[in-house]
Protein backbone atom coordinates (compact mmCIF):
# COMPACT_ATOMS: atom_id res chain seq x y z
CA UNK A 1 0.00 0.00 0.00
CA UNK A 2 1.48 3.74 -1.22
CA UNK A 3 2.18 5.96 1.48
CA UNK A 4 -0.31 8.15 2.52
CA UNK A 5 0.37 11.80 1.77
CA UNK A 6 0.20 14.06 4.34
CA UNK A 7 -0.85 18.05 4.81
CA UNK A 8 -0.28 20.62 7.61
CA UNK A 9 -3.19 22.50 8.22
CA UNK A 10 -3.70 25.22 11.13
CA UNK A 11 -7.11 24.63 12.58
CA UNK A 12 -7.77 28.04 14.69
CA UNK A 13 -3.80 28.84 15.07
CA UNK A 14 -3.09 25.00 15.83
CA UNK A 15 -0.95 22.82 13.71
CA UNK A 16 -2.04 19.85 12.56
CA UNK A 17 -0.69 16.84 9.93
CA UNK A 18 -3.99 15.62 8.07
CA UNK A 19 -4.16 13.44 4.93
CA UNK A 20 -3.97 15.23 1.51
CA UNK A 21 -7.22 15.51 -0.66
CA UNK A 22 -9.71 15.31 2.44
CA UNK A 23 -12.55 17.98 2.77
CA UNK A 24 -11.89 20.64 5.79
CA UNK A 25 -14.38 18.62 7.91
CA UNK A 26 -12.59 15.05 7.42
CA UNK A 27 -9.40 17.10 8.23
CA UNK A 28 -10.53 18.68 11.52
CA UNK A 29 -12.27 15.08 12.92
CA UNK A 30 -9.04 13.17 11.53
CA UNK A 31 -7.25 16.14 13.83
CA UNK A 32 -9.67 15.07 16.44
CA UNK A 33 -12.48 17.96 16.34
CA UNK A 34 -15.59 16.09 17.10
CA UNK A 35 -19.25 18.05 15.59
CA UNK A 36 -21.92 19.04 17.63
CA UNK A 37 -22.33 22.01 16.11
CA UNK A 38 -21.12 23.64 13.03
CA UNK A 39 -21.72 20.58 10.70
CA UNK A 40 -25.04 19.24 8.92
CA UNK A 41 -25.84 17.94 5.89
CA UNK A 42 -22.05 16.91 4.44
CA UNK A 43 -23.17 17.60 1.44
CA UNK A 44 -22.70 21.59 0.27
CA UNK A 45 -26.43 22.27 0.90
CA UNK A 46 -27.42 23.03 4.40
CA UNK A 47 -25.56 25.84 5.25
CA UNK A 48 -23.77 24.89 8.50
CA UNK A 49 -19.80 24.94 8.41
CA UNK A 50 -19.07 27.84 6.53
CA UNK A 51 -15.11 28.66 6.95
CA UNK A 52 -12.58 31.46 6.02
CA UNK A 53 -9.26 30.67 5.91
CA UNK A 54 -5.79 32.35 4.41
CA UNK A 55 -2.96 31.08 2.30
CA UNK A 56 0.70 31.62 3.58
CA UNK A 57 2.19 34.72 1.56
CA UNK A 58 -1.32 36.05 0.46
CA UNK A 59 -2.98 38.96 2.11
CA UNK A 60 -6.21 37.60 0.83
CA UNK A 61 -9.39 36.26 3.20
CA UNK A 62 -10.85 32.87 1.94
CA UNK A 63 -14.08 31.32 2.29
CA UNK A 64 -15.92 27.48 1.71
CA UNK A 65 -17.54 24.97 3.24
CA UNK A 66 -15.68 22.79 5.53
CA UNK A 67 -17.73 20.00 3.44
CA UNK A 68 -16.79 20.66 0.42
CA UNK A 69 -13.42 22.65 0.17
CA UNK A 70 -9.97 20.45 0.40
CA UNK A 71 -7.47 21.10 2.78
CA UNK A 72 -4.62 22.99 1.33
CA UNK A 73 -1.12 22.49 2.79
CA UNK A 74 -0.19 26.00 4.70
CA UNK A 75 -4.30 26.55 5.35
CA UNK A 76 -4.42 29.00 8.35
CA UNK A 77 -8.72 28.34 8.85
CA UNK A 78 -11.58 28.93 11.51
CA UNK A 79 -15.11 27.39 10.68
CA UNK A 80 -17.72 30.53 11.39
CA UNK A 81 -20.48 28.18 12.10
CA UNK A 82 -22.71 30.91 13.67
CA UNK A 83 -22.97 34.79 13.48
CA UNK A 84 -25.57 36.21 15.34
CA UNK A 85 -28.21 37.56 13.01
CA UNK A 86 -31.98 38.96 13.74
CA UNK A 87 -34.72 37.90 12.40
CA UNK A 88 -37.96 39.57 11.80
CA UNK A 89 -41.16 37.96 12.48
CA UNK A 90 -43.88 38.56 10.06
CA UNK A 91 -47.07 36.71 8.62
CA UNK A 92 -46.37 36.51 5.04
CA UNK A 93 -49.95 36.44 3.56
CA UNK A 94 -50.09 39.73 5.14
CA UNK A 95 -47.33 41.64 3.32
CA UNK A 96 -47.32 43.63 0.69
CA UNK A 97 -44.01 42.72 -2.11
CA UNK A 98 -42.77 46.23 -2.04
CA UNK A 99 -40.02 48.77 -0.51
CA UNK A 100 -41.54 49.53 2.69
CA UNK A 101 -41.84 45.56 3.42
CA UNK A 102 -38.16 45.53 3.03
CA UNK A 103 -37.47 48.60 5.07
CA UNK A 104 -39.99 47.48 7.47
CA UNK A 105 -38.72 44.54 8.55
CA UNK A 106 -34.73 45.08 7.49
CA UNK A 107 -34.27 48.78 7.82
CA UNK A 108 -30.55 48.49 7.68
CA UNK A 109 -30.11 47.70 4.07
CA UNK A 110 -30.07 51.57 3.35
CA UNK A 111 -26.87 51.85 5.38
CA UNK A 112 -25.42 49.45 2.38
CA UNK A 113 -21.65 51.17 1.67
CA UNK A 114 -21.31 48.95 -1.30
CA UNK A 115 -17.73 47.75 -0.21
CA UNK A 116 -18.67 44.61 -1.52
CA UNK A 117 -16.98 42.55 1.06
CA UNK A 118 -20.20 40.40 1.38
CA UNK A 119 -19.87 39.17 -2.33
CA UNK A 120 -16.28 38.84 -1.88
CA UNK A 121 -16.83 36.30 1.03
CA UNK A 122 -19.68 34.36 -0.47
CA UNK A 123 -18.74 30.45 -0.82
CA UNK A 124 -22.03 30.08 -3.07
CA UNK A 125 -20.14 33.14 -5.30
CA UNK A 126 -23.93 34.99 -5.21
CA UNK A 127 -23.28 38.65 -6.30
CA UNK A 128 -24.90 39.71 -2.80
CA UNK A 129 -24.43 42.93 -2.32
CA UNK A 130 -26.00 43.72 -6.04
CA UNK A 131 -29.13 41.47 -4.30
CA UNK A 132 -28.98 44.05 -1.57
CA UNK A 133 -28.72 47.16 -3.84
CA UNK A 134 -31.75 45.71 -5.47
CA UNK A 135 -33.85 44.94 -2.28
CA UNK A 136 -32.96 48.46 -1.16
CA UNK A 137 -34.56 50.05 -4.24
CA UNK A 138 -37.73 47.74 -4.06
CA UNK A 139 -36.85 45.55 -6.61
CA UNK A 140 -37.92 42.12 -5.15
CA UNK A 141 -37.87 40.01 -8.27
CA UNK A 142 -34.05 40.55 -9.04
CA UNK A 143 -33.43 40.14 -5.32
CA UNK A 144 -35.05 37.05 -5.18
CA UNK A 145 -33.26 35.67 -8.61
CA UNK A 146 -30.06 36.78 -7.77
CA UNK A 147 -30.43 34.92 -3.89
CA UNK A 148 -32.21 32.05 -5.12
CA UNK A 149 -28.52 30.01 -4.20
CA UNK A 150 -28.34 31.18 -0.90
CA UNK A 151 -27.39 28.37 1.55
CA UNK A 152 -27.65 31.08 4.37
CA UNK A 153 -24.21 30.11 6.13
CA UNK A 154 -24.02 33.73 7.33
CA UNK A 155 -20.65 34.18 6.17
CA UNK A 156 -21.59 37.67 4.63
CA UNK A 157 -23.26 38.83 7.87
CA UNK A 158 -19.95 38.34 9.16
CA UNK A 159 -18.54 41.05 6.81
CA UNK A 160 -20.97 43.60 6.66
CA UNK A 161 -19.93 47.52 8.18
CA UNK A 162 -23.21 48.14 8.21
CA UNK A 163 -24.40 45.03 10.23
CA UNK A 164 -26.94 44.34 7.29
CA UNK A 165 -28.33 40.61 7.54
CA UNK A 166 -28.28 39.46 3.87
CA UNK A 167 -29.50 36.15 3.92
CA UNK A 168 -32.54 37.31 6.04
CA UNK A 169 -33.52 39.81 3.70
CA UNK A 170 -32.94 37.39 0.52
CA UNK A 171 -35.44 35.06 2.10
CA UNK A 172 -37.57 37.75 3.05
CA UNK A 173 -38.01 38.54 -1.02
CA UNK A 174 -37.40 35.02 -2.48
CA UNK A 175 -40.93 34.66 -0.38
CA UNK A 176 -42.68 38.16 -1.50
CA UNK A 177 -42.09 36.65 -4.42
CA UNK A 178 -42.99 33.49 -4.66
CA UNK A 179 -46.21 34.40 -2.76
CA UNK A 180 -46.79 37.73 -4.18
CA UNK A 181 -45.21 38.56 -7.28
CA UNK A 182 -44.90 35.23 -9.42
CA UNK A 183 -48.53 34.46 -11.40
CA UNK A 184 -50.69 31.62 -9.57
CA UNK A 185 -50.23 27.90 -11.50
CA UNK A 186 -53.29 27.69 -13.38
CA UNK A 187 -53.26 24.19 -14.28
CA UNK A 188 -52.64 23.61 -10.42
CA UNK A 189 -55.80 25.22 -9.98
CA UNK A 190 -57.70 23.58 -12.68
CA UNK A 191 -56.15 20.63 -11.02
CA UNK A 192 -56.91 20.76 -7.38
CA UNK A 193 -60.47 21.71 -8.89
CA UNK A 194 -60.99 18.88 -10.54
CA UNK A 195 -60.00 16.77 -7.27
CA UNK A 196 -62.40 18.51 -5.11
CA UNK A 197 -65.12 18.05 -7.68
CA UNK A 198 -64.69 14.22 -7.31
CA UNK A 199 -63.39 13.60 -10.79
CA UNK A 200 -60.61 11.04 -10.31
CA UNK A 201 -62.74 9.05 -7.29
CA UNK A 202 -64.26 6.29 -8.49
CA UNK A 203 -60.47 5.30 -10.05
CA UNK A 204 -58.79 5.91 -6.61
CA UNK A 205 -62.06 3.92 -5.44
CA UNK A 206 -61.51 0.80 -7.72
CA UNK A 207 -57.47 1.10 -6.94
CA UNK A 208 -58.27 1.06 -3.04
CA UNK A 209 -60.67 -2.10 -3.44
CA UNK A 210 -58.13 -4.36 -5.27
CA UNK A 211 -55.73 -7.38 -4.08
CA UNK A 212 -52.05 -6.71 -4.07
CA UNK A 213 -51.85 -9.74 -7.02
CA UNK A 214 -53.61 -7.14 -9.33
CA UNK A 215 -52.07 -4.52 -8.18
CA UNK A 216 -48.65 -5.75 -9.32
CA UNK A 217 -49.83 -6.90 -12.65
CA UNK A 218 -51.60 -3.55 -12.87
CA UNK A 219 -48.63 -1.88 -11.87
CA UNK A 220 -45.78 -4.30 -14.44
CA UNK A 221 -47.95 -3.50 -17.52
CA UNK A 222 -48.64 0.03 -17.17
CA UNK A 223 -47.52 2.37 -20.11
CA UNK A 224 -43.88 3.72 -19.52
CA UNK A 225 -42.02 6.05 -21.53
CA UNK A 226 -39.08 5.23 -23.58
CA UNK B 1 -26.35 54.10 -29.55
CA UNK B 2 -27.40 54.11 -26.29
CA UNK B 3 -25.45 55.80 -23.90
CA UNK B 4 -25.02 54.19 -20.13
CA UNK B 5 -27.52 55.54 -17.58
CA UNK B 6 -27.82 55.06 -13.95
CA UNK B 7 -31.39 55.88 -12.60
CA UNK B 8 -30.50 55.83 -8.73
CA UNK B 9 -32.98 54.25 -6.00
CA UNK B 10 -35.27 56.75 -5.63
CA UNK B 11 -35.58 56.93 -9.26
CA UNK B 12 -37.35 53.62 -9.12
CA UNK B 13 -39.38 53.84 -5.59
CA UNK B 14 -41.07 57.62 -5.13
CA UNK B 15 -39.56 59.24 -7.96
CA UNK B 16 -40.39 57.14 -11.09
CA UNK B 17 -42.07 59.52 -12.96
CA UNK B 18 -38.42 61.22 -13.14
CA UNK B 19 -37.21 58.00 -14.44
CA UNK B 20 -40.42 57.40 -17.33
CA UNK B 21 -40.41 60.85 -18.61
CA UNK B 22 -36.71 60.91 -18.82
CA UNK B 23 -36.12 57.96 -20.86
CA UNK B 24 -39.13 58.59 -22.84
CA UNK B 25 -38.30 62.78 -23.83
CA UNK B 26 -34.83 61.52 -24.50
CA UNK B 27 -35.94 58.33 -26.39
CA UNK B 28 -38.43 60.92 -28.43
CA UNK B 29 -35.31 62.96 -29.29
CA UNK B 30 -33.65 60.27 -30.60
CA UNK B 31 -31.35 59.27 -27.68
CA UNK B 32 -31.29 56.04 -26.58
CA UNK B 33 -30.60 55.50 -22.53
CA UNK B 34 -28.95 51.68 -21.35
CA UNK B 35 -29.50 51.20 -17.59
CA UNK B 36 -26.18 49.84 -16.11
CA UNK B 37 -26.90 46.06 -15.90
CA UNK B 38 -26.01 45.91 -12.01
CA UNK B 39 -25.88 49.20 -9.82
CA UNK B 40 -26.04 50.19 -6.41
CA UNK B 41 -27.54 53.30 -4.12
CA UNK B 42 -24.59 55.96 -5.34
CA UNK B 43 -24.05 57.16 -1.64
CA UNK B 44 -26.70 59.50 -1.65
CA UNK B 45 -24.44 62.78 -0.07
CA UNK B 46 -20.89 63.34 -1.11
CA UNK B 47 -18.53 62.55 2.48
CA UNK B 48 -17.42 65.92 3.94
CA UNK B 49 -14.49 64.06 5.20
CA UNK B 50 -12.17 64.43 2.25
CA UNK B 51 -10.78 60.73 3.82
CA UNK B 52 -13.84 59.26 3.76
CA UNK B 53 -13.17 56.55 1.20
CA UNK B 54 -15.72 54.43 2.04
CA UNK B 55 -18.26 56.94 1.55
CA UNK B 56 -17.20 56.80 -2.26
CA UNK B 57 -16.39 53.16 -2.64
CA UNK B 58 -19.92 53.02 -4.50
CA UNK B 59 -20.08 55.85 -6.73
CA UNK B 60 -16.25 54.96 -7.63
CA UNK B 61 -17.35 51.24 -8.52
CA UNK B 62 -20.44 52.88 -10.69
CA UNK B 63 -18.25 55.01 -12.81
CA UNK B 64 -15.54 52.27 -13.45
CA UNK B 65 -18.28 50.16 -14.08
CA UNK B 66 -19.64 53.03 -16.47
CA UNK B 67 -15.69 53.09 -18.43
CA UNK B 68 -16.35 49.86 -19.39
CA UNK B 69 -19.17 50.50 -21.64
CA UNK B 70 -18.21 51.89 -25.21
CA UNK B 71 -19.95 55.01 -25.39
CA UNK B 72 -17.62 56.84 -22.66
CA UNK B 73 -20.01 59.25 -20.94
CA UNK B 74 -22.89 58.09 -18.15
CA UNK B 75 -26.50 59.83 -18.04
CA UNK B 76 -27.80 60.33 -14.45
CA UNK B 77 -30.60 62.91 -14.03
CA UNK B 78 -31.25 63.15 -10.00
CA UNK B 79 -29.34 65.69 -8.93
CA UNK B 80 -28.10 64.30 -5.74
CA UNK B 81 -26.51 61.01 -7.96
CA UNK B 82 -25.50 63.87 -10.11
CA UNK B 83 -23.62 65.98 -7.22
CA UNK B 84 -22.13 62.52 -5.92
CA UNK B 85 -21.22 60.96 -9.00
CA UNK B 86 -19.24 64.12 -10.62
CA UNK B 87 -17.78 64.77 -7.13
CA UNK B 88 -16.17 61.14 -6.38
CA UNK B 89 -14.86 61.17 -10.25
CA UNK B 90 -13.39 64.58 -9.39
CA UNK B 91 -11.60 63.29 -6.22
CA UNK B 92 -10.38 60.81 -8.33
CA UNK B 93 -8.93 62.39 -11.37
CA UNK B 94 -7.78 65.41 -9.40
CA UNK B 95 -6.56 63.56 -6.18
CA UNK B 96 -3.90 61.04 -5.72
CA UNK B 97 -4.45 59.60 -2.67
CA UNK B 98 -7.98 59.36 -3.27
CA UNK B 99 -7.20 57.74 -6.68
CA UNK B 100 -5.05 55.32 -5.35
CA UNK B 101 -7.26 54.64 -2.22
CA UNK B 102 -9.79 53.83 -4.10
CA UNK B 103 -8.66 52.25 -7.18
CA UNK B 104 -6.53 49.63 -5.01
CA UNK B 105 -9.20 48.84 -2.88
CA UNK B 106 -11.71 48.08 -5.99
CA UNK B 107 -8.63 46.79 -7.72
CA UNK B 108 -9.05 48.70 -11.19
CA UNK B 109 -7.53 50.81 -13.15
CA UNK B 110 -9.36 53.98 -12.84
CA UNK B 111 -8.10 57.72 -13.45
CA UNK B 112 -11.40 59.40 -13.69
CA UNK B 113 -11.98 58.75 -17.66
CA UNK B 114 -16.00 58.29 -17.47
CA UNK B 115 -17.56 61.76 -18.63
CA UNK B 116 -20.47 62.23 -15.95
CA UNK B 117 -23.40 63.77 -17.84
CA UNK B 118 -26.95 65.22 -16.61
CA UNK B 119 -29.86 65.17 -19.19
CA UNK B 120 -30.02 68.83 -19.26
CA UNK B 121 -26.47 68.82 -21.46
CA UNK B 122 -27.49 66.01 -23.15
CA UNK B 123 -30.17 68.51 -24.80
CA UNK B 124 -28.18 71.13 -24.90
CA UNK B 125 -25.07 69.18 -26.15
CA UNK B 126 -26.65 66.41 -28.58
CA UNK B 127 -30.04 67.15 -29.28
CA UNK B 128 -29.26 71.44 -29.50
CA UNK B 129 -32.01 73.52 -28.34
CA UNK B 130 -32.27 75.34 -31.79
CA UNK B 131 -33.20 71.87 -33.23
CA UNK B 132 -35.83 71.20 -30.53
CA UNK B 133 -37.81 74.21 -31.60
CA UNK B 134 -39.03 72.50 -34.69
CA UNK B 135 -40.05 69.24 -32.77
CA UNK B 136 -42.66 70.79 -30.28
CA UNK B 137 -45.92 71.06 -29.87
CA UNK B 138 -47.97 74.11 -28.70
CA UNK B 139 -49.12 72.23 -25.30
CA UNK B 140 -46.88 74.18 -23.52
CA UNK B 141 -46.39 77.52 -25.47
CA UNK B 142 -46.36 80.44 -23.35
CA UNK B 143 -46.70 78.68 -20.10
CA UNK B 144 -44.79 80.52 -17.77
CA UNK B 145 -42.06 78.50 -15.99
CA UNK B 146 -39.87 79.03 -12.81
CA UNK B 147 -36.68 77.24 -13.30
CA UNK B 148 -35.56 75.77 -10.21
CA UNK B 149 -31.75 74.21 -9.27
CA UNK B 150 -31.38 73.82 -6.05
CA UNK B 151 -27.91 73.35 -4.62
CA UNK B 152 -26.54 69.77 -5.88
CA UNK B 153 -26.91 70.85 -9.69
CA UNK B 154 -24.34 73.68 -9.78
CA UNK B 155 -22.29 73.51 -6.85
CA UNK B 156 -19.29 73.18 -5.67
CA UNK B 157 -18.69 75.20 -8.88
CA UNK B 158 -14.98 73.93 -9.12
CA UNK B 159 -16.09 70.17 -9.00
CA UNK B 160 -19.30 69.85 -10.64
CA UNK B 161 -18.61 72.07 -13.85
CA UNK B 162 -22.19 72.64 -14.73
CA UNK B 163 -23.24 76.33 -16.13
CA UNK B 164 -21.14 78.60 -16.90
CA UNK B 165 -22.63 81.07 -13.90
CA UNK B 166 -23.25 78.29 -10.63
CA UNK B 167 -25.01 81.03 -8.73
CA UNK B 168 -27.50 82.21 -11.83
CA UNK B 169 -27.22 79.00 -14.16
CA UNK B 170 -29.51 79.53 -17.28
CA UNK B 171 -29.60 76.08 -18.94
CA UNK B 172 -32.82 75.39 -17.94
CA UNK B 173 -34.21 78.31 -19.01
CA UNK B 174 -32.51 77.84 -22.42
CA UNK B 175 -34.81 74.61 -22.43
CA UNK B 176 -37.99 76.20 -21.44
CA UNK B 177 -37.36 79.13 -24.37
CA UNK B 178 -36.33 76.10 -26.53
CA UNK B 179 -40.07 74.22 -25.99
CA UNK B 180 -41.66 77.73 -26.60
CA UNK B 181 -42.94 78.44 -23.09
CA UNK B 182 -41.39 81.35 -21.13
CA UNK B 183 -38.79 81.18 -18.32
CA UNK B 184 -39.80 83.89 -15.74
CA UNK B 185 -37.25 85.54 -13.76
CA UNK B 186 -36.60 83.52 -10.48
CA UNK B 187 -34.20 84.81 -7.72
CA UNK B 188 -34.71 81.42 -5.60
CA UNK B 189 -33.66 78.87 -8.43
CA UNK B 190 -30.42 78.13 -6.20
CA UNK B 191 -31.60 78.78 -2.97
CA UNK B 192 -31.78 75.36 -0.88
CA UNK B 193 -35.21 73.61 -0.06
CA UNK B 194 -34.45 72.55 2.80
CA UNK B 195 -33.53 69.05 1.62
CA UNK B 196 -34.05 66.60 4.00
CA UNK B 197 -33.76 68.50 7.09
CA UNK B 198 -37.43 68.07 6.57
CA UNK B 199 -37.51 64.80 8.48
CA UNK B 200 -35.45 66.98 11.40
CA UNK B 201 -36.28 70.44 11.38
CA UNK B 202 -39.91 70.75 9.64
CA UNK B 203 -41.11 73.87 10.08
CA UNK B 204 -38.33 75.55 9.56
CA UNK B 205 -38.28 73.37 5.55
CA UNK B 206 -41.81 74.68 5.64
CA UNK B 207 -40.85 78.49 5.64
CA UNK B 208 -37.92 78.22 3.14
CA UNK B 209 -40.45 76.35 1.16
CA UNK B 210 -42.83 78.82 1.15
CA UNK B 211 -40.72 81.52 0.22
CA UNK B 212 -39.45 79.84 -2.45
CA UNK B 213 -42.92 79.12 -3.61
CA UNK B 214 -44.51 82.18 -2.74
CA UNK B 215 -40.69 83.80 -4.99
CA UNK B 216 -42.34 81.74 -8.21
CA UNK B 217 -45.62 82.72 -7.85
CA UNK B 218 -44.40 86.29 -7.44
CA UNK B 219 -42.72 86.37 -10.40
CA UNK B 220 -45.67 85.18 -12.46
CA UNK B 221 -44.90 81.48 -12.78
CA UNK B 222 -47.64 78.95 -13.59
CA UNK B 223 -45.67 76.49 -12.75
CA UNK B 224 -41.84 75.19 -11.12
CA UNK B 225 -39.47 72.62 -12.57
CA UNK B 226 -36.48 70.67 -10.98
CA UNK B 227 -34.45 68.04 -11.77
CA UNK B 228 -33.82 66.56 -8.35
CA UNK B 229 -36.71 64.23 -6.75
CA UNK B 230 -36.02 65.33 -2.59
CA UNK B 231 -36.25 69.17 -4.33
CA UNK B 232 -39.64 67.78 -6.08
CA UNK B 233 -40.68 66.06 -3.08
CA UNK B 234 -40.40 69.01 -0.24
CA UNK B 235 -41.72 71.75 -2.81
CA UNK B 236 -44.79 69.83 -3.78
CA UNK B 237 -45.94 67.69 -0.58
CA UNK B 238 -45.60 70.67 1.77
CA UNK B 239 -47.79 72.80 -0.09
CA UNK B 240 -50.55 70.24 0.83
CA UNK B 241 -49.52 71.59 4.10
CA UNK B 242 -49.52 75.14 3.97
CA UNK B 243 -52.89 75.28 2.32
CA UNK B 244 -54.45 73.09 5.16
CA UNK B 245 -53.54 76.20 7.38
CA UNK B 246 -53.41 78.71 4.92
CA UNK B 247 -56.68 78.69 2.97
CA UNK B 248 -55.54 81.97 0.92
CA UNK B 249 -52.16 80.06 -0.34
CA UNK B 250 -52.04 79.88 -4.47
CA UNK B 251 -50.74 76.22 -5.09
CA UNK B 252 -48.53 75.97 -8.05
CA UNK B 253 -47.44 72.34 -10.21
CA UNK B 254 -44.06 71.20 -9.36
CA UNK B 255 -42.91 69.19 -12.18
CA UNK B 256 -39.41 67.45 -13.56
CA UNK B 257 -38.62 69.30 -16.60
CA UNK B 258 -38.28 66.00 -18.60
CA UNK B 259 -42.21 65.36 -17.49
CA UNK B 260 -43.04 69.34 -19.12
CA UNK B 261 -40.53 68.82 -22.03
CA UNK B 262 -42.64 65.36 -22.39
CA UNK B 263 -45.54 66.96 -23.09
CA UNK B 264 -44.42 69.49 -25.58
CA UNK B 265 -42.77 66.24 -27.42
CA UNK B 266 -46.29 64.68 -27.40
CA UNK B 267 -44.99 61.59 -24.70
CA UNK B 268 -48.00 59.52 -23.76
CA UNK B 269 -49.19 60.63 -20.37
CA UNK B 270 -48.14 56.96 -18.80
CA UNK B 271 -44.77 58.02 -19.32
CA UNK B 272 -44.31 61.22 -17.77
CA UNK B 273 -46.04 59.99 -14.64
CA UNK B 274 -47.96 63.21 -13.54
CA UNK B 275 -50.22 60.66 -11.33
CA UNK B 276 -47.96 60.91 -7.97
CA UNK B 277 -47.93 64.41 -7.78
CA UNK B 278 -49.62 66.13 -4.61
CA UNK B 279 -50.55 69.35 -6.61
CA UNK B 280 -52.15 68.21 -9.94
CA UNK B 281 -49.80 69.49 -12.74
CA UNK B 282 -52.20 67.82 -15.37
CA UNK B 283 -54.35 70.50 -16.10
CA UNK B 284 -51.40 72.82 -17.13
CA UNK B 285 -50.18 70.63 -19.80
CA UNK B 286 -53.38 69.86 -21.34
CA UNK B 287 -52.15 72.53 -24.42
Amino acid sequence: MPEQKMVNIYIMGKQYEVPAGVTIMKAMEYAGYQFIRGCGCRGGFCGACGTVYRKPGDFRLYSGLACQLQAEEGMYLSQIPFYPANRSTYDLQELTPELSTILKHYPEVTRCLGCNQCTKICPQGLNVMDYIAAAQRGDIEKAAHLSFDCIMCGLCVSRCPAEIVHYNVGILCRRLYGRHIIPKAQHLAKRVEEIKSGKFDEELNKLMSMGQEELTKLYDDRDMEQ
Amino acid sequence: MAIPYFPGCTLKTKATGLDSSTRATLAALGVELAELPDWTCCGTVFPLAQDNYMGMVAAARILINASKEDDGRLVTVCSFCYNVLKRVNYAIKNNEETRTKLTQYLEEEYAGETKLVHPLEVLRDDVGFEALQGKVNDKVKGLKVACYYGCMLSRPASEMQFDDEPENPTIMEDLVGAMGAEPVDFKYKTKCCGSYQVMKTYDLVVKRVREILEGATASGAQAIITSCPLCQFNLDWIQEKIAEEDSSFAKIPVLYFTQLLGAALDVPAEELGLDKHYVDPKALLKG
